[in-house]
């Protein structure tokens, strides 16, 4: 396997460029913080918890503002808890929404410990036996804009498994009052 | 002409008429005996999306992500559901999301499987300590009055409510061979 380059905050930031009315669902732990870094946003629903319901989170609110793009940005540990989750998603097919998922194979929070995804299980190949309308591995920066496209005009559900380097990379973070976070992004949402 | 259903069996039909009074769009559930009437008539309506999991404990996610987009949901499970749930019900207290599961209990008045028991007897005191408000229906006549209450309270306060539908009044599950 080629070493893997990807770097998780680029990656992100990259995707989040000029983001519109894009809303988006961080997973716990690196991944809200990746987010955070890109820039803070009120259509972003931090978690800091609930480890396992991110993508979830997403169904109900895709579902909720079908005319909207929802994108769950979160990681393999937290894909892997709420793997059932994808198969709940591939029934009821909601278009707008995008699940990428920063894997580098490790539990980032509990000291980089492998996952799963370490010992080859392909969370690509569960999406798609999910029903999932498209889903595949990135692993360059320069897949970014791409995927960044397929977050807001691809047809959904998809999932995209992006290959990120397993550094430790400086704390990013945001709100962390759930029900502030709520609020405002309650608020945002209302006046777009 | 046929007569009309009885409440004894029509209960379903008033929990689902308090759900369209109060505007529930999205309804999270796990295929269940006790709620099947009730998941029809969801299935049913173009104005609810019924989505079925795999554990309850995607439905809370279901119903956060519902409320941040200005939807109310509705969970229904049956007691042994509430355990899948504990530590992702942190999640609507946390946040303040309203929410009303519906409870149809196992484990209590003549249970016939005694594993459902462990879990069944602890339910209520589970959803109270994780912040919910608790109310048991023992009998048909009492479904509407409850259920509405409790979702005006779930949605009006951003409350978390439980409602336990008793074994008594699902009426014991039969256990044939």
């Amino acid at each position: 396997m080629d070493a893997i380059k990807l770097d998780r905050r680029d990656f992100v930031r990259d995707l989040l460029v000029d983001r519109g009315n894009l809303l988006v669902v961080p997973g716990l732990g690196s991944a809200t913080y990746d987010v955070a870094a890109a820039g803070d946003h009120p259509l972003n629903f931090y978690l800091w918890g609930a480890m396992g319901g991110t993508a979830m989170i997403g169904l109900g609110l895709a579902l909720a503002q079908p005319n909207r793009r929802v994108a769950v940005i979160t990681g393999d540990g937290d894909m892997l808890m709420g793997l059932g989750s994808l198969a709940t998603i591939g029934v009821k097919q909601p278009n707008n929404l995008a699940i990428v998922i920063l894997d580098n194979a490790r539990y980032g929070e509990t000291g980089m410990q492998p996952s799963h995804t370490d010992r080859g299980i392909d969370l690509v190949a569960v999406a798609l036996a999910c029903r999932f309308k498209h889903a595949h591995i990135v692993s360059s920066s320069d897949d970014a804009a791409h995927v960044r496209t397929l977050l807001h005009r691809g047809a959904g559900p998809l999932l995209i498994n992006a290959r990120i380097t397993a550094e430790d990379t400086p704390r990013v973070l945001p709100l962390r009052d759930g029900h502030a976070i709520k609020e405002r992004f309650r608020a945002a949402l209302n006046s777009i | 002409m046929h007569s009309p259903t009885p409440i004894e069996t029509s209960w379903p039909d008033a929990i689902y008429a308090q759900f369209r009074r109060v505007g529930i769009r999205q309804v999270g559930y796990v295929p269940d005996a006790g709620h099947s009437r009730l998941i029809s008539h969801c299935q049913d309506d173009p104005e609810i999306a019924d989505v079925v999991l795999t554990t309850e404990e995607e439905g809370v996610g279901l119903v956060a992500g519902a409320a941040l987009g200005g939807q109310r949901a509705a969970l229904l499970m049956q007691s042994s559901g509430v355990g899948n749930c504990v530590n992702m019900f942190s999640l609507l207290r946390n946040c303040g999301f309203g929410c009303v599961v519906l409870v149809t209990m196992r484990g209590e008045f003549g249970e016939f499987n005694p594993w459902q028991v462990p879990m069944g007897s602890i339910t209520e005191d589970v959803l109270r300590l994780c912040g919910f408000l608790t109310y048991r229906v023992e009998s048909a006549d009492a479904v509407d009055e409850t259920v509405g209450a409790g979702c005006d309270m779930a949605f009006d306060g951003n409350l978390q409510v439980a409602i336990l539908l008793s074994q008594r009044l699902i009426g014991r599950k039969v256990w044939t061979k």
